[in-house]
C-alpha cells in the first residue's frame, strides 16, 4: 500500500469526494490563494498547502477565497448546507474561532433541534490545532473541548494519515456539522493510505496497541508520543492497551470502558488545559461506569492551566511529553 | 409597478393578519398563556410584505428575533406559528423553538434568529447555493439598525460583495435597537451609505409604504436574479410597541409614539387603494373579517394543542448520532 503524509491524505480526501459529489464546495482563507494578484491563482492552497492543487481541478466555483471573515465563512457555509451544498470550510488556526463562534455553536449546531428537526446542516469545518510549532498563544491551541461540549457538533480528531483520508470522507457524507480537527504537526507524518475513497465510521475508537496492565488513552496529537512510549515500557515489562477515540463526539465509551475493565488502571493524555478537558470528561465517566474494575486512581496528563507560551523550552514543557506521561504511567502501576 | 387585483389582496391579507396576528400575541401573552417574551412587529408590516411580496417558496429569507411578521409575509402557516409561539406539539418547531425560531424550510424561511447579526452571513450561504447552481433565486437577510452595528453584518456585506452573491441585506431600521435610539448607536446615522461603501447599491425606503417597499426590492431582485450580485434596503420604519410585549418604553415622548401610530402602514394602504379605486372598502373589510376569523381559530388550537411529547426532549440533535 502506498505511504502518504497526513497533508496528503486530506487533500486527497478532498479531491476524490469533490470528483464524487458536485455539491461540495470548499472556501476559507488562501484556500486557493492569490485572487487578485498579480501572478499565480491557486498555487498556495491553504498556509500549510493542505488545498493545494484543488483550485486548478475544479476552479473558482467550488474553491473560493474568501476575505478573512471567520463568521462569514461559517455562516456561508452553514447558509449553503441548509440549502442544499455540502460545504467545507476552513477556519485556519483553530485559535480563531473566537470570532465566529456564534456561527458555529448558536446558528449550525442548532438549526436542526431548534426548527423542530427540519433542518440538515452538511458542512464540515477544517481547523488546525496544536502546540509544537512556536506559533505562539494565538496559533497553537487545541480546544476540541470547546466544541465537544455543544450538543449539534461532531468532533473528529485524527491521529494518523490513514485516518485522517477516512475521517474526512465520513465528516464530508455526514448530515451534521462536523468540527474536524487536524494536527498541524503530524501533516508531515506518514501511514499507508488506499488510494480509493474509504470511510472510518465516527464514535469507533482505534485500540492501537494491546496490552493488560494499563489503559492509554490519548487524544489527536498525542497518539503518536504516547503509542511511542508504550512501546518503550513495554520492554521495562509494563503493557500498556492504548486507545485512541478519534472522535471526541461522538464517543466510542464502550471500548475504553472495556478496556479498563480489563487493565484496571487509565491514564488519559490530552493536550489541554486540565479542567474541562477530555481528558477530566473520561476520567468522569470512566468513575462513573466503570468504578469497580478500577485497581488505582485516574491519572490525567494535560498541558497546565496556562496559555501556550512561545519559548520553545517552555512550550516542550507545556505538552503532555513522555516524561510526563510516564510519571503517570508509573504511579498507577504502583497500586495492585 | 402594476399590481393584479389578486396581488392586492394578498398584500393586505398578509399586513393585516401580522396586524392581527401580533395584537393577539399581545393579548394572549398578556394572559400568561405564552412563556418566556416576545416581540413583535406590530407598525412594520408593509416592510416585511413588501419585501416577501414576489419572492417564491423557492427564494430564502432569514429573519430576526421580531420575526413573526417575517414568517407570515414568506406565507408560513399561522396555525402552526401559533401553537409555536405556546410551546406546544404540532408547531411549526415542534415547540421546540419558540417565537424567536420560527422555521419553515418549504417556504424558504430559514428561521427568525435570535443573535441580532445572526442571519447576515447565512444568508450569504443560502444567496451562494443560488448562484453555485444558477437558479436565479435570492437570498434575503433581514436584520435591524441594531443589527447594521454588529461585525457579522459587515463580514457579511463585504463577502456577499466578493463572491457576487445574490444576497439582499433588508435593513428594518425601527429606530431602535432593543432601548437605545438608532440615532445614538448607528455611527454615521446611515445605514444604506455603510452598504453601500461595502461595493453594493443600497437605497433608504418609506417602511410604512407596501408600494415603494415592494418597489424598491423589485430593484433589488432584478439585480440579484440576473446574477449581478448584493442589495440593501434600508426600510425606515415604526415600531409601535416597545422592544417586548410590556415594555414601558419611557424612552419613547407620547409625540414620537402618536407619529408611529399616524404613519400606521395599513390605513395608508387602504387609502392609497381605494382612491385609486383598485379597491373598495368592503373588500378590504371582509379580508380582515376573514383573517380574524383564521387567528381565531389558530389561537383555539394553540390552545388545545397538547404539551410536548417528553420523549422529544433528546430527539433531533443530530440527523445520526
Amino acid at each position: 500500500m502506498p505511504k502518504k503524509s497526513y497533508r496528503q491524505a486530506i487533500n486527497e480526501a478532498l479531491r476524490q469526494e469533490m470528483r464524487r459529489d458536485p455539491n461540495i464546495i470548499v472556501l476559507g482563507e488562501d484556500v486557493a490563494g492569490g485572487q487578485g494578484g498579480s501572478g499565480e491563482v491557486g498555487g498556495v492552497g491553504g498556509v500549510f498547502g493542505v488545498t493545494g492543487g484543488l483550485y486548478k481541478e475544479f476552479g473558482p466555483t467550488r474553491v473560493l477565497d474568501t476575505p478573512i471573515s471567520e463568521s462569514a465563512i461559517v455562516g456561508a457555509a452553514s447558509g449553503a448546507a441548509i440549502t442544499g451544498l455540502r460545504p467545507v470550510a476552513e477556519i485556519m488556526f483553530v485559535d480563531f474561532v473566537g470570532v465566529c463562534f456564534d456561527q458555529i455553536y448558536n446558528q449550525a449546531a442548532k438549526f436542526r433541534y431548534m426548527f423542530g428537526g427540519k433542518a440538515r446542516t452538511p458542512m464540515v469545518i477544517r481547523t488546525m490545532i496544536g502546540a509544537g510549532f512556536r506559533g505562539g498563544a494565538q496559533h497553537s491551541q487545541t480546544l476540541h473541548p470547546l466544541f465537544t461540549m455543544v450538543p449539534g457538533l461532531k468532533v473528529v480528531m485524527p491521529s494518523n494519515a490513514y485516518d485522517a483520508k477516512g475521517l474526512l470522507i465520513e465528516a464530508i457524507r455526514d448530515d451534521d456539522p462536523v468540527i474536524f480537527m487536524e494536527s498541524k504537526t503530524l501533516y508531515d507524518t506518514e501511514a499507508e493510505v488506499p488510494d480509493e475513497a474509504y470511510r472510518i465510521p465516527f464514535a469507533e475508537a482505534n485500540v492501537l496497541r494491546e496490552g493488560k496492565d494499563l489503559t492509554l488513552v490519548a487524544f489527536g496529537p498525542m497518539v503518536p508520543r504516547t503509542l511511542a512510549l508504550a512501546e518503550t515500557l513495554a520492554k521495562d515489562g509494563i503493557n500498556a492497551e492504548v486507545i485512541d477515540p478519534r472522535t471526541t463526539s461522538p464517543l466510542d465509551e464502550d471500548t475504553i470502558i472495556e478496556s479498563v475493565e480489563k487493565t484496571g488502571r487509565l491514564v488519559l493524555v490530552d493536550e489541554s488545559p486540565p479542567r474541562c478537558s477530555l481528558a477530566a470528561d473520561v476520567a468522569a465517566i470512566i468513575a462513573d461506569k466503570a468504578f469497580d474494575a478500577l485497581k488505582a486512581p485516574i491519572k490525567t496528563v494535560t498541558c497546565p492551566h496556562t496559555p501556550v507560551p512561545f519559548a520553545p523550552n517552555l512550550e516542550d514543557e507545556y505538552m503532555p511529553n513522555p516524561r510526563r506521561i510516564e510519571a503517570a504511567v508509573r504511579a498507577v502501576m504502583k497500586w495492585d | 409597478m402594476q399590481m393584479s387585483r389578486e396581488e392586492l389582496i394578498r398584500a393586505y391579507r398578509r399586513m393585516f393578519t401580522i396586524r392581527a396576528f401580533e395584537e393577539r400575541v399581545e393579548k394572549e401573552f398578556s394572559g400568561g398563556n405564552i412563556p418566556g417574551f416576545a416581540h413583535v412587529y406590530l407598525g412594520q408590516e408593509a416592510s416585511g410584505v413588501g419585501v416577501c411580496h414576489d419572492l417564491t417558496d423557492e427564494d430564502y429569507i432569514g429573519s430576526t428575533h421580531r420575526g413573526h411578521g417575517h414568517c407570515i409575509a414568506k406565507g408560513c402557516d399561522v396555525k402552526g406559528m401559533m401553537i409555536e409561539i405556546f410551546g406546544k406539539a404540532g408547531g411549526l418547531c415542534g415547540g421546540k423553538g419558540g417565537s424567536m425560531h420560527i422555521a419553515d424550510f418549504s417556504k424558504g424561511m430559514l428561521g427568525a434568529n435570535a443573535i441580532v447579526g445572526g442571519s447576515p452571513p447565512i444568508a450569504v450561504g443560502a444567496a451562494l447555493t443560488q448562484k453555485y447552481r444558477k437558479t436565479g433565486k435570492v437570498a434575503v437577510a433581514f436584520s435591524g439598525d441594531g443589527a447594521s452595528n454588529q461585525g457579522t453584518t459587515f463580514e457579511a456585506l463585504n463577502m456577499a460583495v466578493v463572491l457576487g452573491a445574490p444576497a439582499i441585506f433588508a435593513f428594518e431600521n425601527n429606530g431602535y435597537g432593543e432601548h437605545t435610539a438608532a440615532t445614538y448607536s448607528v455611527g454615521g446615522g446611515s445605514i444604506a451609505e455603510r452598504a453601500h461603501a461595502f461595493g453594493m447599491p443600497a437605497e433608504v425606503v418609506d417602511g410604512s409604504d407596501f408600494f415603494a417597499v415592494r418597489d424598491a426590492m423589485g430593484r433589488a431582485l432584478e439585480r440579484g436574479r440576473s446574477g449581478e450580485g448584493p442589495y440593501a434596503l434600508e426600510i425606515r420604519c415604526s415600531r409601535f410597541l416597545g422592544h417586548f410585549i410590556g415594555d414601558p418604553q419611557a424612552y419613547r415622548t407620547p409625540e414620537e409614539l402618536a407619529q408611529a401610530r399616524a404613519n400606521d402602514p395599513l390605513p395608508r394602504f387602504r387609502k392609497g387603494v381605494t382612491e385609486a379605486g383598485l379597491m373598495d372598502h368592503a373588500a378590504l373589510d371582509a379580508i380582515e373579517k376573514d383573517v380574524l376569523r383564521e387567528i381565531e381559530e389558530a389561537v383555539d388550537a394553540a390552545h388545545a394543542a397538547p404539551l410536548p411529547d417528553i420523549k422529544s426532549l433528546e430527539r433531533d440533535v443530530y440527523v445520526r448520532y
